[in-house]
């Protein structure tokens, strides 16, 4: 955190014009607590929430509804009911293509990432800023525009890739490969180049130097590439839906999506709650990896991780 | 080279032509041989058929653009300027949040929510405010870009925190000093100094706006909300269609194309003053 932050006593409010109202004198005081904006922010917040805590009790229902919580709570719909997530057999089956989908991608993406990024900042010849600005593509391109453009590849050019599992890596792959990229060269430039100059000052080879000083280094934008693809790549289903071949290829995502749009029972609440928790256990497992990771380095606050966004 | 691919093989699937008898897409991939018939057919469409669909299309997405701006910018100011320490970092965290939720289950919240029977209307019958359930999932543009403003607004707040947070608190003293209200200050030197802010936070929110399908679809399924993400959607699951899909692409990006220069430009930018 750079700035102190701006925390005001009332010495100037005790100040009272005789000429003026109260009211008016409150108005003009610079430094009066910002009532009206603090309830904005907190109403912000609980409306963008809440619908999501009911969303999860929801999942709990006993009975059918979907609109409201009728007989109590139970594990009906997670476990119990023969439409339930875990014994529907569509549902089941789509957790699991969830999971391979996303792993696959991880494994993928970041070691190719890692490498793009490590590529990127050594090339300073004519095509690198393309090559940078194409990474950024992905953030404001509509994911439609990849999805589609994915889907014709694979059904009327590369013919030989099925839709299907390998289609859907193919797809996510793309279109994930960016966040690694910007993630570790945002890590490379707040590290600088100091510590592998100085490692091959020392008489290290170039491949040693990025091995055992770099890499090292950049953990942390490791830990953290891998749980946000992780976590995106189980909830995408724009991609993965065009690229998806028969039902059983349509991960839990892609499920949710196209139960929604008929009448849903609390079984899709709850395959949306299991995203959720698998997300966030991602999210938390890498946050400890990121803490271990960066122990005794210049640690970035969650500040600094807002402002790469 | 992994966004090349893809887009070239739009482009030639949309000046390419159609097996007559298959119905499939024969992409040609020499220019030479380029056919203009789909390209010419799909702009024939938008200026025809479709056009009440672009149209609609740009109000949902300034409507709800704005509504992101002036909710997004009165919270990340909040945060940036007043709270302290801890308020902050619960508050980013809460507002960070819904970026590792599922879009999906973030609007399966609020088709819960606003089922005839749901607790929505089940709070307007109790306050009095309406005798009978609305259907708010019945096709309704307010349903459609409270769904658009509430999906995309978090990716409005961190942008414009990051430069509201930047902005040295001296300067708005600074302000204050040579004479300048709250009002004054805040419209002469806040609002100047976050501009880049704003600018990237509704160029990053309002792109993915306009190739939305997916909140039309759950939270309408109606006609008459149908966005260019719908066209493009419904015309690519459809054989035969696919030329127009990749002509709808294709248009698409012909509108977007100023914007997302815009944005990489000025990212370039950032990236080199850093």
């Amino acid at each position: 955190m750079s700035q102190a932050t701006v925390d005001r006593t009332p010495l100037e409010t005790a100040s009272p014009r005789p000429s003026t109202g109260r009211l008016r004198s409150w108005r003009r005081n610079p430094w009066r607590k910002p009532r009206i904006l603090e309830a904005v922010t907190w109403g912000y917040i609980a409306w963008s929430l809440l619908p999501l805590l009911v969303a999860i009790l929801i999942s709990f229902n006993q009975g059918r509804s979907n609109a409201s919580i009728q007989g109590g709570l139970s594990l009906t719909w997670w476990w119990g009911d023969p439409e339930s997530l875990f014994h529907d057999p569509e549902l089941h089956a789509a957790i699991f293509q969830s999971v391979r989908l996303s792993i696959a991608t991880m494994l993928i993406v970041v070691p190719l990432g890692v490498a793009f990024a490590l590529g990127l900042d050594r090339w300073h010849g004519r095509g690198s800023g393309v090559a940078n600005l194409t990474m950024l593509l992905s953030f404001v391109m509509p994911e439609i525009v990849l999805g589609v453009a994915m889907f014709l590849v694979v059904a009327f050019v590369l013919k030989f890739i099925p839709l299907g599992t390998t289609a859907q890596i193919v797809g996510l792959v793309t279109y994930q490969l960016s966040y690694p990229v910007i993630i570790v060269r945002a890590r490379m430039l707040s590290i600088g180049k100091e510590y592998e100059e100085a490692a091959m000052d020392l008489g290290a080879p170039p491949r040693a130097a990025i091995r055992r000083i770099l890499l090292p280094l950049l953990y942390p934008a490791i830990f953290a590439s891998f749980a946000i693809v992780f976590a995106d790549s189980l909830d995408d289903f724009v991609t993965v839906r065009y690229l998806s071949g028969p039902a059983s290829s349509e991960p839990l995502s892609v499920k949710i999506y196209n139960f929604s749009r008929g009448s849903p029972t609390p079984a899709i609440n709850a395959a949306a709650t299991f995203l959720l928790v698998a997300t966030t256990i991602v999210i938390v497992l890498a946050y400890v990896g990121y803490r271990a990771a960066s122990k005794g380095q210049r640690r970035e606050g969650i500040d600094s991780i807002a402002g790469q966004i | 080279m992994f966004f090349l691919l893809p887009l070239y093989t739009v482009v030639s699937i949309a000046f390419g032509t159609v097996d007559p008898l298959l119905r499939t897409p024969i992409p040609v991939w020499q220019p030479w041989w380029w056919t203009t018939e789909h390209v010419s057919e799909g702009v024939d469409k938008v200026f025809g058929l479709f056009r009440f669909v672009y149209v609609r299309t740009f109000v949902y997405v300034v409507i709800a653009s704005a509504i992101c701006l002036v909710l997004g910018y009165t919270v990340a100011y909040f945060v940036a300027r007043y709270a302290d320490r801890r308020k902050r970092t619960l508050m980013l965290v809460l507002l960070i949040s819904p970026f590792w939720i599922s879009y999906l289950m973030r609007m399966l919240a609020w088709i819960n929510l606003l089922q005839p029977d749901g607790y929505l209307n089940r709070l307007l019958e109790f306050l009095q405010l309406t005798s009978t359930p609305i259907g708010w999932l019945e096709g309704r543009s307010t349903t459609v870009i409270l769904g658009l403003v509430y999906g995309y607004i978090p990716y409005m707040i961190l942008p414009l925190y990051a430069f509201l947070d930047r902005i040295d608190p001296n300067l708005l003293e600074v302000g204050r000093d040579l004479g300048a209200g709250p009002v004054k200050t805040f419209l002469r030197v806040t609002l100047p100094l976050s501009r880049p802010g704003i600018l990237a936070g509704l160029v990053i929110v309002s792109l993915p706006m306009f190739g939305d399908y997916f909140t039309n679809t759950l939270l309408s399924g109606s006609p008459n909300t149908t966005m260019i993400g719908n066209l493009i959607d419904d015309s690519i699951n459809t054989s035969g269609q696919q030329p127009e899909a990749a002509v709808l692409i294709l248009i698409l990006m012909a509108i977007l194309v100023v914007p997302i220069l815009y944005y990489l430009r000025s990212t370039a930018k950032a990236a080199e003053v850093r």
